[in-house]
């Protein structure tokens, strides 16, 4: 098959090349150049120099051709705008969802296909087995290490041209094995921020790009005001550290971030027991695998990248997503998704609008 | 250059001549260094200043005015910089004229100055074959009452390949008392070059476009001029330039400059003949394909630039060279992504189409079969490179 490896400069995409090459598949490189700067006006993350030069050295040694795709306008105009939007509208964007929904397994794969390409190879961990109805999305081997949530959002007709070779993998031993090979790569250590926030200050980022927009800061037991935000935007649900409070609550317990309201620039602080949600409502599910309607109660749920998976009674109703939990999980936001699994498997996934603590749907512009 | 791929990017490197390649080979087994005083010193000198009276001979200057330096980019760095620092030295206005269609060598001096040593900079316009009409310069120097540390514009362009009336700049430039910089790295060997009869203040050449080693090139200045140094150091080269000289390259260098010169008639015609035979086999492969640049005796024989409309030239130059093609973009590249090429955006073509050209540049190696294969490759990959495009613009999402 042709195919273009989608290098990023880290391990993980440069072991994925190289075993496509040794497959023998006809494979060319390709860098994506996603952020120019960003709109704080930091330099670049994750496609800075140094990691464009990381991934040409990976093809040369691999001996294949190699190129950088500029797809800085269409990251902006999905991936940035996305997250600002969403910080604005009171929900939590995960931008490497929207990236791999919009970006890699839909621009680039199109322009691949385009091209005379198959398909694209890329290093995430997670497993494509090709079943009678398409292609189905499982679990990584590595739990440590799975991102199936993450592609939980790419429809089946893409992930029928996706490859990641890496599934059934620990991380331990692809290291081994780019160092083996000799890769550049094999050091560099894993990324774990938002690839156009490198310094890791989301809430400073958010703000230099919109603005600060201050507001108050309310107890819920009280209603009274007891502090200072710069921005909604600059503060998640489920966040305890950062809020500069120096008056302590009544009860001496820590107190969380439990709503906020953009509208009225309020944020709502509270009791961890605030956070429990016992419901979730997500609408515009992707399904992976054949759509029910009703309910089912034999799946479980996952609502981060790295959470755990919880029992749940999943009930669908057309484009509306009803997840009723088995155990509480602690500081859900609108705008994180809900993704379904039975197992390993992902069934379906749904961008949640409402808790049975907050409701703030997704504001369409 | 890989055997049994055609090569079309001589604009950016030509393979090295044999005849070069045994002068260079030769001249490295001589181990001593050129400023020093004993017979070691001695003999690594005379085969520096055999291939500076050689080069100097070759293009009609005197050996005194060719200042080594590491290569093309730097001796435009030393031409600008150098002329710009001495004439504010000397009192004369802070002020550079240059055409907008420098290569980056020149055009990115150009801007350092005025951002951080005040250069007044008056941008020539071109029109849309990449001309500047040497009137603009008369006029624009009238303006300023002659009063200006630097004029610069390029013989030819590296991108388009348009020839600048640069005869008629050095004239106008030297009636109103005002240094005149020409960088001439892609033109030697493709046009006659004669330094006394240009009259400049200084000419850049380059040796690895011409088939000679990367890692040296030439400022050649008129010795009356004042040149503030760029690289200061033990001063070898006219106290302009410092730096230990390798006479193995500057070897390799005369012997490239002097092939050049030598062959440059037969070699143009040559080019011509190919050229024409391109660009009527692209205009016939695609026909919505727009030539750039100028034609007959505004153009360099060996280039041949092309937009395609609905083509991204990245998408293109990635499914030739899967062909077996190498040609270029011909466009600077920031951190490797294509930004639409300022040469066109100044003769006029629209930021969409900028991005959607090609060069091929042609040289030695260049043969019949080559333009032929370059010509059956295109439609295929025209055809690939639209769908490309507009999955691109209109993809989901």
């Amino acid at each position: 098959m042709k195919l273009i490896a989608a290098l990023s400069g880290g391990v993980d995409s440069s072991v994925a090349a190289a075993r496509a090459v040794d497959e023998g598949h006809d494979v060319v490189g390709v860098h994506l150049a996603l952020a120019r700067k960003s709109a704080g006006g930091r330099e670049r993350g994750c496609c800075t120099l140094d990691d464009a030069r990381d991934a040409r050295r990976v093809a040369d040694v691999l001996g294949i051709p190699f190129y950088v795709w500029d797809f800085a306008e269409k990251f902006q105009e999905t991936v940035m705008t996305d997250f600002l939007d969403e910080y604005s509208a009171g929900r939590t964007p995960n931008p490497c969802l929207r990236c791999n929904e919009h970006i890699k397994f839909s621009a680039v794969l199109d322009r691949a296909q385009a091209l005379g390409f198959d398909g694209i190879v890329t290093g995430h961990y997670a497993r494509i087995t090709h079943g009678d109805h398409g292609p189905e999305l499982f679990r990584a081997i590595d739990p440590s290490k799975d991102q199936s949530y993450v592609l939980a959002v790419v429809p089946r007709g893409q992930l029928a041209a996706a490859h990641f070779p890496l599934g059934g993998d620990y991380k331990a031993d692809v290291r081994a094995e780019a160092a083996r090979r000799g890769l550049v790569t094999a050091a560099k250590p894993d990324s774990h921020d938002i690839c156009f926030i490198p310094d890791g200050d989301t809430a400073g980022y958010v703000v230099s790009a919109l603005g600060a927009q201050p507001g108050a800061i309310i107890d819920s037991a009280t209603s009274e005001r007891i502090g200072e935000h710069r921005g909604t935007f600059t503060v998640t649900i489920g966040q305890r550290r950062g809020l500069g409070l120096t008056v302590p609550a009544e009860d001496g317990e820590p107190r969380y971030v439990i709503d906020v309201d953009p509208h009225e620039a309020v944020v709502t602080v509270g009791p961890r027991e605030h956070l429990m949600v016992h419901r979730i409502e997500a609408d515009a599910p992707l399904w992976l695998s054949s759509p029910w309607s009703g309910s089912r109660s034999d799946v479980q749920v996952q609502v981060r990248a790295h959470g755990e998976p919880t029992g749940a009674t999943v009930t669908t109703n057309g484009d509306a997503v009803v997840a009723e939990l088995a155990a509480p999980i602690q500081g859900i936001a609108p705008g994180q998704a809900l993704v379904v699994y039975d197992g390993d498997r992902v069934l379906a996934s749904a961008t949640i609008d409402a808790t049975d603590r907050v409701r703030r749907p997704r504001v369409h512009t | 250059m890989l055997d049994g791929r055609v090569y079309a990017d001589h604009a950016a490197t030509s393979p090295m001549l044999p005849e070069v390649r045994e002068a260079w080979i030769a001249a490295s087994a001589v181990a001593g260094n050129p400023s020093s005083l004993h017979s070691s010193g001695r003999a690594a000198r005379r085969i520096v200043e055999e291939a500076r009276e050689s080069i100097a001979a070759a293009l009609h200057a005197r050996p005194s005015s060719v200042i080594f330096t590491s290569g093309g980019t730097e001796a435009d760095n030393l031409a600008v910089k150098g002329l710009f620092w001495a004439a504010r030295d000397r009192g004369d206005a802070p002020r550079i004229l240059s055409s907008s269609v420098e290569h980056h060598a020149v055009l990115d001096p150009v801007e350092w100055l005025a951002k951080h040593e005040g250069a007044d900079v008056t941008w020539i316009p071109v029109d849309d074959r990449g001309l500047v009409d040497p009137t603009w310069i008369a006029e624009a120097l009238e303006r300023l009452g002659g009063d200006a540390a630097l004029c610069t514009v390029m013989w030819a362009n590296n991108e388009i390949g348009t020839i600048q009336p640069v005869q008629d700049i050095a004239r106008i430039c030297r009636a109103a008392g005002v240094p005149f910089h020409t960088d001439a790295v892609q033109v030697l060997g493709q046009i006659p070059l004669d330094i006394a009869e240009l009259g400049a203040s200084a000419v850049t050449i380059s040796s690895h476009k011409v088939g000679g080693p990367v890692g040296i090139g030439a400022l050649i200045i008129d010795i009356a001029e004042q040149f503030t140094p760029v690289v200061h150091g033990g001063g070898q080269e006219r106290e302009i330039r410092s730096g230990t000289l390798d006479c193995a390259l500057a070897a390799g260098f005369a012997a490239a400059v002097e092939a050049a010169v030598r062959s440059q008639h037969e070699h143009a015609e040559r080019m011509r003949v190919l050229q024409e035979s391109l660009v009527a086999g692209i205009r016939s492969a695609v026909p919505d394909a727009i030539l750039n640049g100028g034609q007959g005796a505004t153009r360099l024989p060996g280039n041949v630039h092309f937009t395609f409309p609905g083509c991204e030239g990245d998408a293109l130059l990635m499914l030739l060279d899967a062909a077996g093609i190498d040609c270029s973009t011909g466009s600077a590249c920031t951190a490797g992504i294509p930004e639409p090429s300022h040469v066109l955006l100044a003769t006029g073509v629209p930021e969409s189409l900028a991005r959607s050209s090609l060069r091929f540049s042609l040289g030695r190696s260049t043969s019949d079969e080559d333009v032929t294969r370059i010509v059956a490759a295109l439609p295929s990959a025209v055809d690939r490179a639209k769908r490309a495009g507009s999955s691109t613009r209109n993809g989901a999402g």
